[in-house]
């Protein structure tokens, strides 16, 4: 049997906004994945500690406060420093459109922003995993 | 049985007469444009009617109050227009609140950032990125006095969206206002305060439930002798449905957070009318028309049974639930931005309609960003259209005696009794926060409600149905990067000028008084901000003392 895919959903900053976190959470446990959700107010080191004590394969970082543009870089560059950087970081939140490339060129591998089916996110996510692992 | 209705409706129309004395009916006769007389309300016509009339409705400005608060409604005063603003710099928010009041607004309403909201100051590594972010960034004293300047605070009435930090910050409002010549017995306001929600829904808690608690009724009873205008909390249901409940869920959830901080209270050893004409309460208005208009009513008639009931209270005004209302953030579209208005001016009709005291109509730009000043403006005229054009002011309560309403107030006001009954068998509100109760039930609601949106059971116009391709947002607010280098240093400029022996001094006290249970704080927290104590090093006291939440 093809092991789980297994998601870091993390709340970087001081966001209390976790409706959308929570949401996708389940969604993906309903598309066979396992989930582990960190809680609010978790700092980039953190997070990217969790990522790796955790084993995932993928880490989804969500903000409605403003603040990605510090936040999510600080994610990876902390991968990066934990020798993880093969995990792949992606974003969702309220994010204006002209952040993304800029996110992008950060290393955020993609941004999903409001109105995204929770499918959609699922089927991504899929491909991204299985196209790595091959 | 007849007598009552007449009896009540005489001694509704002697309370016209007296409130007609301060607050006169906004015109001599009200008419509409086939010059029809508009009565100040109708009644139903059948005395067979009367009874249950009585029963469920009363007269407005009358118990159980399902009419609305006052005998005459908006026919004396509109509700207050109160646009949610604040971002950036105090300075910043500072000329937009003077833009709003130029603009016809009637009441101010501050947005604090995340690490005021937190109590962690600019220059704690916690705040990094998030300074001026969602609201504007408070450290010291000298903020809010930049924040408040020319603004006169014995006529502006202001609404503080603070909470763990609440007392923290409602001192500086009290020190400001002194620096105005302005006594603390006269500032009129509202701070949120309303923790319990926080751990459910809105996420800026700081300390465990037990010592929050003691803030709270902390700051009841220092208002309740010094700062008797001021409401001392507003218990919210907003973001309990922008978490994803339903407004059954919002109404349960958020009552039944009000009798525990009115248990909390009589707990301290006050009594239950010396604090309760004080509590607001702040709710949701979402797109459901009907839905939403009917929740109103139902939840004033709940209020005003269990503070009657349960409670024992006497005063009227402990039985009235005045309310705030925003419309719904979480229903407007990133989508066509622009439909978004129309969203919320049926919002805040049904907010209207179901009789709130004041409003925040969001900005079509939202779902994106902080609003632009044009957006806001939007915002604002959209209430001002409901009240001056619309005539749905003219009249107390349009809607009663419509059975489509009517039903659905009852039926809302049943569900929410069970899960009241429900939460009141786990021990209360406290306890079912505490194991994670309510937060599981929205959650539940909010999944359900993805799911509807996703398989188009639920249609949202430009989000999964009649979209089209579309440029996405071109002019949002931007919040400034620099802002938050400029907001350390100025915290870090306001420690060095203050006189720090006294500022150590004063903290100390703060320090033994928060290990006493048995005394009040507040004091020692104006004194503190009083010397230039920033939000940062209160909170850092008091969270050595009481210890961090860290989740159900």
């Amino acid at each position: 049997m093809e092991q789980k895919i297994r998601v870091l959903i993390a709340k970087p900053g001081l966001d209390g906004h976790d409706r959308g976190a929570l949401v996708i959470a389940q969604a993906l446990r309903d598309h066979g994945m396992e989930v582990i959700y960190t809680g609010l107010r978790q700092s980039a080191p953190q997070i990217a500690q969790a990522a790796i004590q955790e084993d995932v394969d993928v880490v989804g970082l969500s903000s409605l406060s403003g603040g990605h543009k510090a936040l999510f870089p600080k994610v990876v560059e902390e991968l990066k420093n934990r020798g993880a950087d093969d995990i792949p970081v992606i974003g969702g939140g309220v994010i204006p459109e002209e952040d993304i490339s800029f996110l992008e060129e950060k290393g955020i591998h993609k941004i999903f922003t409001s109105g995204t089916k929770t499918t959609e996110l699922a089927q991504y996510i899929q491909g991204l995993i299985r196209g790595e692992q091959v | 049985m007849g007598n009552d209705f007449n009896t009540a409706q005489k001694q509704w129309q002697e309370k016209m007469k007296k409130t007609q004395v301060r607050f006169p009916e906004r015109k001599e006769t009200f008419v509409n444009k086939s010059d029809l007389e508009i009565d100040p309300m109708y009644l139903p016509q059948h005395e067979a009617l009367h009874d249950e009339y009585m029963e469920k409705l009363g007269f407005p400005g009358q118990y159980p109050y399902t009419r609305g608060i006052q005998p005459g409604m908006y026919r004396s005063r509109f509700w207050t227009m109160r646009q949610y603003a604040g971002f950036g710099s105090a300075k910043e928010t500072n000329q937009r609140f003077r833009y709003l009041l130029d603009q016809g607004q009637t009441g101010l309403s501050v947005a604090f950032d995340l690490p005021t909201q937190i109590g962690y100051d600019s220059d704690d590594p916690m705040a990094e990125g998030e300074v001026g972010k969602v609201g504007v960034a408070i450290d010291s004293l000298e903020d809010m006095e930049i924040l408040l300047d020319l603004i006169p605070l014995d006529k502006v009435s202001t609404s503080m969206t603070i909470n763990a930090p609440a007392s923290v910050l409602l001192c500086m409002y009290i020190a400001v206002a002194e620096k105005q010549g302005v006594p603390k017995e006269n500032i009129t306001g509202t701070i949120q305060n309303d923790i319990l929600k926080e751990y459910i829904a809105r996420g800026t808690y700081i300390y465990p439930p037990k010592p929050s608690m003691r803030l709270i009724t902390n700051i009841f009873e220092y208002c309740a002798e010094d700062v008797p205008k001021f409401n001392t909390i507003s218990i919210s249901g907003y973001h309990i449905r922008e978490a994803g409940s339903t407004a059954v869920q919002e109404v349960a959830f958020t009552l039944a957070n009000g009798m525990a901080y009115v248990d909390a209270a009589i707990e301290s050893g006050l009594k239950v009318d010396q604090f309760a004409p004080r509590l607001a309460f702040f709710f949701n208005a979402h797109n459901n028309f009907f839905e939403e208009a009917a929740k109103f009513r139902a939840a004033r008639r709940i209020w005003a049974h269990l503070m009657k009931e349960k409670y024992g209270a006497e005063n009227e005004k402990s039985l009235r639930l005045r309310f705030h209302t925003q419309t719904g953030g979480s229903t407007l579209t990133a989508q066509q931005p622009d439909n978004n208005i129309v969203r919320v001016a049926l919002q805040a009709l049904s907010a209207v309609m179901g009789g709130t005291q004041s409003l925040h109509t969001n900005s079509r730009d939202e779902a994106l960003a902080l609003p632009t000043e044009e957006s806001a403006r939007i915002a604002l005229r959209t209430q001002q259209i409901i009240a001056h054009e619309s005539g749905v002011a003219d009249t107390v309560d349009p809607l009663a005696g419509s059975y489509y309403v009517e039903e659905m107030t009852d039926r809302i006001e049943q569900e929410v009794w069970s899960y009241l009954d429900r939460i009141e068998e786990m021990g209360g509100a406290v306890q079912a926060v505490e194991d994670g109760y309510m937060q599981r039930e929205i959650h539940q609601a909010a999944y359900e409600a993805q799911k509807k949106i996703e398989s188009k059971d639920d249609i949202i116009v430009g989000l999964n149905e009649f979209q089209i391709d579309e440029e996405l947002n071109a002019d949002l607010l931007k919040v400034d990067e620099q802002l938050e280098k400029d907001q350390v240093k100025q915290v870090q400029q306001a420690r060095e000028k203050r006189n720090q022996a006294v500022v150590d001094d004063i903290l100390n006290q703060l320090r033994e008084a928060a290990k006493n249970p048995e005394t009040n704080v507040m004091p020692y927290i104006l004194e503190s901000v009083k010397a230039y104590a920033t939000v940062g090093e209160i909170c850092n006291i008091l969270r050595d003392e009481f210890g961090e939440y860290t989740g159900a």
